[in-house]
């Protein structure tokens, strides 16, 4: 058998895989089009958010002198010197300034108290940008009289007019306008903190700096190009800073506001991320089941001489034409959402923004698209290679038979790398990369393992005994072409994120409410004065509200720490004391006890001074700060006198409780005579006592400052309901992508089950037998999958509440109920739905339609 | 053996498949040629291992022992991609239940093996070729649009397309009628002599097999009889081998 081989390679023209990719998709747009819809979303929230950042950021250097509404701005918790002062004014044009802090202000008019930010103001600022306000001359003539400006929704709430008068402190001001905006200020700071304007030269009358009066001095300055500040400035603002002071730049304020924004946009992406990632599992699957129709077309080629990557190569062409027209779909929609975005997120921009295209957005998420549909595509595809064109004589002859082909080995890890990358591009952090690619990963196998488990389990567990229909829907779960694991991983997916967020806001929310429960506390007033200390005990045992803590409070600054002062600390390589210890100044109390809410975890608490010194005890979180161990030596300065205390022990704070906690504590018989006010804790359990009592307080002792617990959830309502609609915003681009992925699973897995459907139908089941199957496979499939998501959930809001919240995590049953009973009757629904012709229709008309 | 008219040459050819376990005999030490330009049926009861021999004969699978030579090429010492190569250039198909690609006109399923072959006038050629079985109003018709015997027209149309030297038909005529089945069988054995294309086909029809030059019988996986028009000679292959 001695014969010659000539085989000559093929010569089909390079065109040709193009036109059969073509040709062969004309049929099976359809089913292709499930798998533009899977990442179409995706794409479009991706593209959206990129659009959207890239506004942003343009936006904030664009209008960055408006956030600080001057050239330079100076912030301090005292005065700034008049030295200093004077060296900044020869260096600028002109300059304004400010005193902002923490007041009660009552309207006359309805006698409605409410703890505000009084802003007083002295000068031009703003120098860029305004204050806006309604009317809108307001702002100019705020420091004419005797005027104030309140904000807007403050006075909506408070059903005030302008004309109204306001107190503020011992002052009654007229309230001349309703502030709209003010530079750097978003929506959600004001509903946190809402604002009163008052001109400057009245805050001394208000009466309200007073002893411990916590006041923020600003200064504004603007800068005039004729004065060359080249040479001094940088050496000026270097000294202001090493004073205490925070010398900030416009230039600096661009990055700081960019740097929040990028925190807030990195958010917004990753959940985009996350909807993209469920696309590509729709994609997976809509391609699985693809190239599983193809199997006998491909055999018929490969025996009419197409070689096997010829094959795969025409329709990896079409799974790329079709991903290309997804992307380019989700492109266009993601530029159409980042026209709506700043609407979406307007309460937390401090600027406006008008958006324009950003057209590399486009590009990078059609790329995205391609790669998707090219590496997810490939995980199927490559299984064609392994068709034998045996299959055309022999019908079934590749079914049920997984071989191994060492390409997956490069396609996986090229999915793990794109996982990576499109995270860390997003995210620029190499190891909070890592660590969400690691969950998501590992998310994603722990759900494929559950898929396969269930099957497996099914399988080896399914009674025998157990009624007909209800085996047949069982046994789908394991049955050849199954959608088990795909169905388990895209319900499980979509449903961790959801209940993870849906978990999370009302962490925030108990975790406020928690504090205001049983018989705690839940107003605080402080700043109160010795001198009005009696006076507001009586009140409060008028009203016949309990006294639950009356603590001292006593001021002062840390000039020594283990011998160093602050230069020396910084000049000594060796000493870790952080520059804050040394420029804060330190509210601190006394007693002879420890409160319920501190434990010492380290040293004793010596309650008392001992062999003449003095033992203090100091918060467990701020020992790193400080850098002491027990025993170690501290100067304070309180108030012009020098205390050498000595560390006397570390406590662990309990911070949620509404009581009042100190990072460091003195023994009794130490601080009694320093200057001091004092801070006194109640409950109130009436609103409209609550009102009373507060109106009282402002109108007798107005430089009181009350936090009413109360009002703190209300706004905290406010806050987390916004922050809320922007995450649910984003959420329904998971939530879509989800919905899709689950129907197009289901819709594939319909194209499986038709025919024996049919059959089941031909030789006389029922209709209520066919659903009762269909119901059983769907509830299993839906409930295992929401079970799956409740569980991730679990473990990612306990996480989540371990780290960052530092609050233990215990799950809601009834949230649990209505995230299982929500995911599994959806899956229900959709998967009855999209069974019906099956089921309603006469087995001919079915067999015609479906081919 | 060697014979310089043999287009195909079947030397001491064994198949198994193991399942499991068990290991399955299905074709036990078959022989014979094929001369070119003749016609060959493979006859025998269901799991005789009649459609095994064709997929092994035609280079679609491997024999587990054994040598198939085809066009004068041996085939276990080709790659599967060579072996695809052969396939296009010198073999047709025709298969029971027609196989044509669902999503491919008539038309272009006819121009799939020209065009594989990187021939320019493909679509013309597929035309006339539907023109010759009768289908040339029938161009642009999706297989599901065509009837039983009109697809089994098409994948004759698409077996000739290449000018083949040697056709593989397995059961041509199975899933149709009688009368279409007749229809088709003509056409068939028709433009076979009109090309000179060897003819091998797998058929459970004697009277189709009786119009074949030789038929090879099988049973329980070994050839039991070969007949041919020619000798009129039955003989045992155990006897010969």
């Amino acid at each position: 058998m001695d014969k010659k081989i000539s085989i000559e390679p093929a010569k089909y023209s390079k065109s040709w895989p193009w036109k059969m990719a073509w040709r062969d998709s004309r049929k099976s747009r359809g089913k292709l089009l499930l798998f533009i819809a899977s990442i179409s979303l995706g794409i479009a929230a991706m593209v959206g958010i990129t659009s959207f950042r890239e506004n942003l950021l343009k936006e904030i250097d664009g209008q960055a002198q408006e956030l600080v509404g001057s050239d330079v701005r100076i912030t301090g918790g005292r005065d700034l010197p008049d030295s200093l002062l004077q060296s900044f004014k020869e260096m600028t044009g002109d300059y304004s300034r400010e005193n902002f802090f923490a007041s009660m202000v009552m309207f006359t008019e309805s006698k409605g108290t409410r703890l505000v930010q009084v802003r007083a103001l002295e000068g031009a600022y703003p120098y860029y940008g305004s204050i806006e306000t309604e009317p809108a001359e307001a702002a100019i003539r705020l420091q004419e009289d005797r005027f104030a400006l309140v904000d807007q929704k403050m006075m909506i709430q408070y059903n005030a007019q302008v004309g109204d008068s306001l107190q503020v402190g011992n002052l009654t001001f007229q309230i001349i306008g309703a502030i709209k905006g003010v530079p750097g200020s978003t929506d959600v700071s004001s509903s946190i903190s809402p604002i009163v304007y008052i001109p400057f030269q009245y805050v001394e009358p208000t009466g309200l700096i007073q002893k411990g009066s916590r006041i923020n001095y600003v200064h504004y300055f603007q800068f005039d190009p004729a004065i060359d500040t080249a040479n001094r400035w940088g050496k000026a603002a270097k000294h202001t800073e090493s004073k205490g002071f925070d010398v900030e730049t416009v230039e600096e304020e661009k990055n700081e506001t960019g740097e929040d924004f990028q925190n807030l946009s990195n958010f917004l992406e990753l959940v985009a991320f996350t909807a993209l990632l469920l696309g590509c599992l729709g994609v997976a699957s809509s391609i699985y089941v693809y190239s599983k129709s193809k199997v006998q077309s491909v055999a018929v080629l490969r025996c009419l001489g197409m070689r096997s990557n010829q094959a795969v190569g025409v329709y990896l062409i079409q799974v790329t034409l079709f991903g290309f027209i997804g992307a380019f779909i989700g492109s266009l929609l993601g530029l159409v959402i980042h026209m709506y975005l700043p609407a979406i997120v307007k309460d937390f921009l401090p600027i406006d923004l008008d958006p324009t295209p950003y057209w590399p957005a486009l590009g990078v998420g059609i790329m995205i698209g391609v790669i998707i549909s090219l590496l997810f595509g490939l995980l199927s595809l490559i299984g064609l290679r392994k068709i034998s064109p045996l299959s055309a004589i022999r019908l079934g002859f590749n079914d049920q038979r997984f071989q191994f082909d060492k390409l997956l080995i490069p396609i996986v890890g090229g999915i793990l790398l794109f996982i990576f990358t499109s995270v860390y591009w997003q995210i620029q952090s190499l190891s909070d990369s890592l660590v969400f690619s690691g969950i998501l990963v590992g998310s994603l196998a722990f759900l494929w393992a559950i898929g396969k488990g269930v099957s497996w389990l099914m399988r080896k567990l399914l009674p025998e005994n157990l009624k007909y229909v209800w085996r047949q829907g069982f046994s789908n779960l394991y049955r050849p072409n199954n959608q088990t694991v795909i169905l388990i991983t895209a319900l499980g997916l979509g449903t961790a994120f959801l209940a993870t967020l849906y978990f999370m806001q009302d962490i925030l929310v108990e975790r406020v409410s928690l504090s205001a429960a049983g018989n705690r506390p839940n107003t605080i007033l402080f700043d109160i004065q010795s001198s009005q200390h009696e006076g507001l005990k009586d009140l409060t045992e008028a009203y016949d509200l309990p006294i639950v803590q009356d603590v001292p409070v006593v001021t002062m600054r840390l000039l020594e720490v283990k011998g160093f002062t602050k230069d020396e600390a910084f000049n000594d390589s060796t000493v870790s004391i952080s520059d804050w210890a040394y420029s804060r100044e330190y509210r601190v109390t006394y007693r002879d006890s420890l409160i319920d809410s501190e434990t010492i975890v380290e040293g004793d608490w010596i309650p008392e001074i001992r062999n003449d010194s003095i033992y203090i005890s100091i918060s467990q979180n701020f020992k790193d700060n400080l850098d002491v161990e027990l025993g170690d030596e501290l100067v304070f300065n309180v108030q012009g006198a020098l205390l050498k205390v000595y560390v006397g022990s570390f406590r662990e704070i309990d911070w949620r409780r509404v009581q009042t906690n100190f990072l460091v504590l003195f023994p009794a018989g130490v601080l009694e005579r320093a200057p001091q006010f004092h801070v006194i804790v109640t409950r109130i359990d009436e609103m409209n006592q609550s009102v009373r009592y507060q109106q009282e307080v402002v109108s007798q002792f107005p430089n009181v400052s009350i936090i009413d617990l109360e009002l703190i959830l209300k706004t905290l309502e406010d806050v987390l309901g916004k922050v809320a609609f922007v995450i649910q915003f984003m959420a329904f681009f998971s939530i879509g992508t989800g919905i899709i992925v689950m129907i197009s699973s289901i819709i594939l897995s319909k194209f499986q089950r038709v025919r024996e459907n049919v059959l089941l139908r031909t030789i006389g089941a029922s209709r209520k037998q066919l659903w009762t199957i269909t119901l059983a496979e769907y509830f299993f499939l839906g409930s295992l999958g929401a079970l799956s998501g409740i569980i991730l959930a679990g473990l990612f809001s306990t996480l989540l509440a371990t780290f960052l919240f530092e609050f233990t995590f215990i799950p809601d049953p009834v949230q649990i109920l209505i995230v299982f009973a929500l995911v599994t009757s959806l899956t229900v629904l959709i998967g009855l739905l999209n069974s019906r012709s099956v089921l309603r229709e006469s087995p001919m008309e079915v067999l015609r339609r479906e081919g | 053996m060697s014979n310089d008219a043999s287009i195909l040459e079947v030397s001491s050819v064994h198949k198994s498949f193991t399942s499991g376990s068990r290991t399955v005999q299905v074709l036990d030490n078959i022989d014979f040629k094929v001369r070119a330009g003749s016609s060959v049926a493979i006859v025998g009861p269901s799991g005789s291992g009649k459609t095994t021999l064709l997929g092994l004969c035609a280079g679609l699978d491997r024999p587990s022992e054994g040598s198939i030579a085809l066009t004068n090429v041996i085939l276990d010492r080709l790659t599967e991609d060579e072996m695809a190569q052969i396939r296009n250039r010198d073999v047709g198909f025709i298969f029971q239940n027609f196989q044509l690609i669902p999503t491919l006109t008539a038309e272009e399923n006819v121009m799939i093996p020209l065009e594989l072959q990187g021939k320019k006038n493909a679509r013309s050629t597929a035309k006339d070729l539907l023109d010759r079985v009768g289908l040339g109003d029938r161009t642009t018709h999706y297989p599901s649009q065509l009837s039983g015997g009109e697809q089994q027209r098409v994948a004759i149309a698409r077996a000739f397309s290449n000018e083949p030297k040697i056709l593989f038909a397995d059961e041509p005529t199975g899933n149709l009628d009688e009368e279409t089945g007749q229809s088709v069988e003509h056409l068939l054995f028709e433009i076979n002599r009109e090309k000179g294309t060897t003819l091998v086909l797998v058929t459970h029809d004697i009277e189709l097999a009786e119009k074949t030059d030789k038929i090879i019988r099988l049973k329980g996986g070994k050839v039991v009889e070969i007949k041919e028009k020619s000798q009129e000679l039955s003989f045992n292959t155990a006897a010969d081998g």
